[in-house]
C-alpha cells in the first residue's frame, strides 16, 4: 500500500496455516477438559452400576450446586481482572442470617431469603468499597472481608449452631423453625429435578447472557483486559469493578440459602469449605474450552466435573479426605492447560 | 572474574576507540529498527545520542549492554572484537548501563552501602555469609572515590529513605566504582530537578577526566550542549547526523525531526485564517507547575496541529482535554459553555474524542476482535435493552475497514493479527463511529507505516471539512506540516509560535523548537 486509499486486501492469518502439531496443540487446549470430564464420566458409569442411576446424577449435581454458584461469582470478579475470597463466608453467613430470621425471629422463608439476599449485597458493597474507592489490593480486601464475615456470622449466633426449640440467652424457648418452604429449595423438586438444580442452570444461564451477551459484561471483561483503555474509552471503571463484587456477593448468598435449606439448623461452620471449591471452580472454568479467560461455561462444567470425580471417587471408596488432593490435582492440570499451553501457543 | 576486577580503564590503547560498532543492524520480525549503525566511542569523551521515539535508540542500548545479542555487525571494545553476549558479558568487558527507570536499579529493603556494594552481594561464589563490615568498608571506598560526600549514618540507612536525586547518583556511584569503559547515561536527568542535575553533570565531567567514555542520551538539548563533546542523530534506525562541539542546532533538529525533503510535498491545501468559529478555548490553563499559562483556541473547520519535543506538555494537552489528567489550573470553553471534564466519560459526552498517545498501553483491548475494539466506546449504540447487537456491531467494523483501509482478513480478526498502522487505524476509526465535535489525536503517526499515516491523515482532514475541529499533536515536524492547517509550536509547557499556512514554514517552525531549549 503506497498512496492511493487502499481498499481492504484479504489477507491468510498465521493461525490458518498452523502445522498439524499445532493443530493438535489447539484441539487439546479446546477441548480437552471436556474430553477428560466425559471420559471420567464414561468410566465411572461404566465400573459402578450405581454411579449411573439417575437419582446419584442429580444428588452429584446438587452437591456441586452451592460451589458453581459461588463460582459465578468469582467468575464475575475475575473478568474484571480481581478475586473475591469472600464467597464462602458470604454463604456461610446467609447460613447463620436465614437461621436466625427464621428460628430466632420467627418470620416466614421469603423474609429469611431477603435477610440473606441482603446480607450478601451489603458485603459485596464492602467488597467494593475497599477495592475501589480505598485502592486495596483484591485479593487482600476480600481476605479481610472473609474474617470479617466469618467472625460476624459467629457473633451473630453466639457462637454457636442455631436449631429450632433451643434456649435464648434470656431464657426463652426459640419460637421458630425452618420453614417447609424453605427447606424444599434444597430438598424440593420439580418435574423431579431438585430446585437447587434448576437455580444453579438458572442462574447459570443468566450469567452466562450477562456477561457474553450484553454491553455491561463486556465491559467488564474490557476492564479486565486493560483498565486504563477502558477509561479512556469512557467506562465508569470504578462503578463496573464495584457492580462485579455486589454481584458476587449476592450469588454467594444464593448459595448460602441453598446450603442454609440443606444443613436445616444455623451451623455455625458453614461455608467454609466452599471458598476453596468455588475458586478451583472459577479458575478450572478459564481452561474449559481453552478461552484462557473466565466464563460462565467454563465455571459451570468445571463445577459438574468435580462433582463428577467426587461422587465418582465416593462410590470407588475412597475415603472423604483423599477428596482435596484429588481437586487440588485437577485444579493444578486445569491451569497447566489456561497458563502453560496456551501461552505457547500464543507465543 | 568479579566485577571489581574488571580491566581497568586507565590505560586504554593509544588512538583505540573504548568501543567501536561497525555496519550495526538489527531487525525484529522483519522489521527494521537499526541499519548500519557504525559509530566509535573515544575515551575520555562524552558522545549525545539524540533520536526520536522509535528511532532505535533503546535497541542500540540494549545491544551495547548486552540485551540484544542476534544482530549484524560488528561491536569492538578497546579495539579487540567483543561478543556481547549476555548483560553479564558486557559489564566484564567494561560496558556499564545506568537506565532510565531508577527503580530498576535499587533494591528497597537494603541498606544504601548494601546497594552501594550490591556487586559484592551478587557474586556466586566466596563466603554466603554477609558480612557486614566488609561491605561498609567497600561502601566507604566507593564514595570517597567519588566524592558523594555520604557519612556512615546515611550508608547504614534504608535505601528508600533516599531522595530520588540520591538514588540516581548510587545507581551511577555503583556503576562507576566497576570503573568502566563506557558508560551508558539513559535520560539521566528525567527525574532530577535542575540543581540535583548540576550534581549529576559535575560526576560526568569527572568521569571524563579520568578517560571514561559516556554515551549519553537524553531529550534536553540544554544539557547535551553543556556536557557531550559530540553528538550523533539517529533517525529511522539510521545515523543522520554526527556534529562535534560547538553543535549546529538547526540541522541537528532538522536529522532528528525532519523527514527527507522528498516526503513533504503532500502539504495540504490551506483554507487557513481564523474565520472558523472557535470549538475550544483555554485561558489560563497550566500544563506544568512554574510554567506561564497558555491561551489557546482550537477552530471547527481546521486541523491544528501541536509540535514539539518530548516534555513539551502536549500529552498534558491532549489529557487535560480529555478528563483523562484534569488541568489544575486556568479554564476552558466548549462553543461558549463552560468545560471541565473530570472524567474521559464527560469528555466523549460533549463531542470531544482522544486517540492516546500509547495505542496498546491506552486503546487496544488484547485480546479482541477489531469490531469488538472500535464498538467500545459507544457500545450502548450497539445494544438493545442492553443486548449487544453483534450483527450492528460487525457492520460498524466493515465500514471502518473500508472508510479508513485497514487491512486484515475481515473484522473478526484480533488486534494483534494487524500491523502497527492498521491498529492504528482501528483506534482512530473507534472514535469515529460518532462524529466529534472535536478529535485529539496524540502521536497518531508512531510506529505507522506511510500508507496507513497518509490514510489517517485524509481522514483527520476530510472531518475537520465536515465542520469538526481536529488537533493533532506530534514530535515531528513532517507529520504535523503534512496535516495541519494550522502550527502551534509547544515547548516546557509554554506556546512559542502559531502560525497559519505559509507562515508555518518549516525552517521557521524548525528554529523555533531550536530556539526554545
Amino acid at each position: 500500500m503506497t498512496t492511493a486509499q487502499s481498499t481492504p486486501v484479504k489477507t491468510a492469518t498465521p493461525s490458518t496455516t498452523a502445522t498439524p502439531a499445532a493443530r493438535v496443540q489447539n484441539a487439546v487446549i479446546k477441548y480437552g477438559f471436556i474430553f477428560v470430564t466425559v471420559a471420567l464420566f464414561l468410566y465411572f458409569a461404566l465400573s459402578e452400576g450405581s454411579f449411573r442411576e439417575s437419582a446419584t446424577l442429580l444428588d452429584t449435581l446438587r452437591y456441586v450446586s452451592v460451589a458453581a454458584i459461588l463460582g459465578l461469582g468469582v467468575t464475575l470478579t475475575l473478568a474484571v481482572g480481581g478475586m473475591d475470597m469472600s464467597v464462602g463466608a458470604v454463604a456461610g453467613l446467609g447460613v447463620s442470617v436465614a437461621a436466625q430470621t427464621m428460628v430466632v425471629y420467627n418470620q416466614v422463608g421469603t423474609v429469611a431469603i431477603i435477610a440473606v439476599l441482603a446480607a450478601g449485597a451489603v458485603v459485596g458493597l464492602l467488597n467494593a468499597l475497599l477495592i475501589v474507592v480505598l485502592k486495596i489490593p483484591d485479593m487482600l480486601a476480600t481476605l479481610g472481608t472473609l474474617f470479617i464475615v466469618q467472625g460476624l456470622k459467629l457473633v451473630l449466633v453466639d457462637g454457636q449452631s442455631i436449631t429450632p426449640g433451643m434456649t435464648l440467652d434470656d431464657g426463652s424457648t426459640a419460637p421458630g423453625k425452618f420453614t417447609e418452604g424453605f427447606l424444599k429449595i434444597d430438598r424440593g423438586t420439580v418435574l423431579g429435578i431438585p430446585i437447587s438444580v434448576l437455580v444453579f442452570g438458572g442462574l447459570t444461564i443468566a450469567a452466562w447472557v450477562f456477561l457474553a451477551r450484553t454491553r455491561w459484561g463486556r465491559v467488564l471483561y474490557a476492564i479486565g483486559a486493560n483498565p486504563e483503555a477502558s477509561r479512556l474509552a469512557g467506562i465508569r471503571v470504578g462503578a463496573y469493578r464495584a457492580l462485579a463484587y455486589v454481584l458476587s456477593g449476592v450469588l454467594a448468598s444464593v448459595g448460602g440459602l441453598i446450603l442454609a435449606s440443606r444443613i436445616g439448623q444455623g451451623d455455625v461452620s458453614a461455608g467454609t469449605s466452599q471458598l476453596l471449591e468455588a475458586v478451583a471452580v472459577a479458575l478450572v472454568g478459564t481452561s474449559v474450552l481453552g478461552k484462557g479467560r473466565p466464563n460462565v461455561w467454563g465455571t459451570a462444567l468445571g463445577a459438574v466435573l468435580i462433582g463428577i470425580i467426587t461422587t465418582g471417587l465416593t462410590i470407588k471408596g475412597l475415603p472423604y479426605y483423599t477428596q482435596d488432593v484429588v481437586e487440588g490435582a485437577v485444579l493444578i492440570l486445569a491451569l497447566v492447560f489456561s497458563f502453560t499451553l496456551s501461552k505457547r501457543r500464543t507465543a | 572474574m568479579s566485577p571489581t576486577e574488571t580491566p581497568p580503564a586507565e590505560v586504554p590503547s593509544p588512538g583505540e576507540p573504548a568501543v567501536a560498532l561497525t555496519d550495526v543492524s538489527m531487525a525484529f520480525a522483519g522489521k527494521t529498527v537499526l541499519e548500519s549503525v557504525s559509530l566509535d566511542i573515544a575515551p575520555g569523551s562524552v558522545v549525545a545520542l539524540l533520536g526520536a521515539n522509535g528511532a532505535g535508540k533503546s535497541t542500540l542500548i540494549k545491544i551495547l549492554s548486552g540485551v540484544h545479542t542476534d544482530h549484524g555487525g560488528q561491536v569492538r571494545v578497546a579495539g579487540e572484537p567483543a561478543a556481547l553476549q549476555s548483560p553479564l558479558a558486557a559489564r566484564q568487558l567494561g560496558i556499564q548501563t545506568v537506565h532510565q527507570r531508577i527503580g530498576e536499579g535499587i533494591v528497597p529493603g537494603l541498606t544504601v552501602a548494601e546497594n552501594l556494594a550490591f556487586e559484592e552481594l551478587a557474586q556466586r561464589r566466596g563466603n554466603p555469609f554477609l558480612n557486614g563490615a566488609k561491605l561498609l568498608a567497600r561502601a566507604r571506598e566507593i564514595q570517597a572515590g567519588l566524592e558523594l560526600g555520604w557519612s556512615d549514618a546515611l550508608l547504614k540507612k534504608d535505601v528508600t529513605e533516599l531522595g530520588i536525586s540520591d538514588r540516581q547518583l548510587l545507581i551511577l556511584a555503583r556503576a562507576l566504582a566497576t570503573r568502566p569503559r563506557l558508560l551508558i547515561l539513559d535520560e539521566p536527568t528525567s527525574a532530577l530537578s535542575a540543581a540535583e542535575a548540576e550534581r549529576l553533570f559535575a560526576l560526568v565531567e569527572k568521569m571524563r577526566d579520568d578517560g571514561i567514555a559516556v554515551l549519553y542520551v537524553s531529550h534536553r538539548l540544554g544539557e547535551i550542549d553543556a556536557l557531550a563533546d559530540r553528538l550523533v542523530v539517529l533517525r529511522d534506525g539510521r545515523l543522520t547526523e554526527d556534529q562535534a562541539k560547538p553543535f549546529d542546532w538547526d540541522a541537528a533538529l532538522r536529522a532528528m525531526l525532519a523527514q527527507a525533503h522528498e516526503a513533504t510535498t503532500a502539504r495540504p491545501v490551506r483554507e487557513g485564517g481564523p474565520s472558523h468559529e472557535v470549538a475550544l478555548s483555554l485561558r489560563g490553563v497550566r500544563l506544568f507547575e512554574g510554567r506561564t499559562p497558555l491561551d489557546l483556541d482550537i477552530r471547527t473547520g481546521e486541523v491544528t496541529g501541536v509540535v514539539g519535543l518530548l516534555g513539551a506538555g502536549k500529552t498534558e494537552l491532549a489529557r487535560g482535554l480529555f478528563g483523562a489528567e484534569p488541568f489544575t489550573s486556568g479554564t476552558v470553553e466548549l462553543d461558549g459553555q463552560p468545560y471541565a471534564p473530570r472524567r474521559p466519560a464527560d469528555a466523549i459526552r460533549a463531542g470531544i474524542h482522544l486517540v492516546p498517545e500509547d495505542r496498546h498501553a491506552d486503546a487496544l483491548v488484547p485480546g479482541w476482535s477489531l469490531a469488538q475494539n472500535i464498538s467500545l466506546p459507544f457500545l450502548k449504540s450497539f445494544s438493545r435493552l442492553g443486548l449487544v447487537n453483534t450483527a450492528k456491531e460487525d457492520a460498524l467494523g466493515r465500514d471502518t475497514i473500508e472508510a479508513l483501509g485497514v487491512v486484515t482478513r475481515d473484522e473478526h480478526s484480533t488486534v494483534e493479527e494487524l500491523s502497527g498502522g492498521n491498529q492504528q487505524k482501528v483506534v482512530v476509526g473507534r472514535w469515529l463511529a460518532e462524529t466529534p465535535r472535536v478529535l485529539i489525536l496524540d502521536e497518531p503517526f508512531r510506529g505507522v507505516d506511510i500508507g496507513a499515516r497518509r490514510d489517517i491523515g485524509r481522514r483527520a482532514r476530510a472531518l475537520a471539512a465536515e465542520g469538526a475541529a481536529v488537533l493533532v499533536l506530534s514530535a515531528d515536524v513532517d507529520e504535523v506540516l503534512e496535516v495541519a492547517d494550522r502550527v502551534v509550536v509547544l515547548a516546557a509547557g509554554e506556546i512559542h509560535l502559531e502560525a497559519y499556512g505559509e507562515d508555518a514554514e518549516r525552517d521557521r517552525v524548525i528554529q523555533t523548537i531550536s530556539a526554545s531549549v
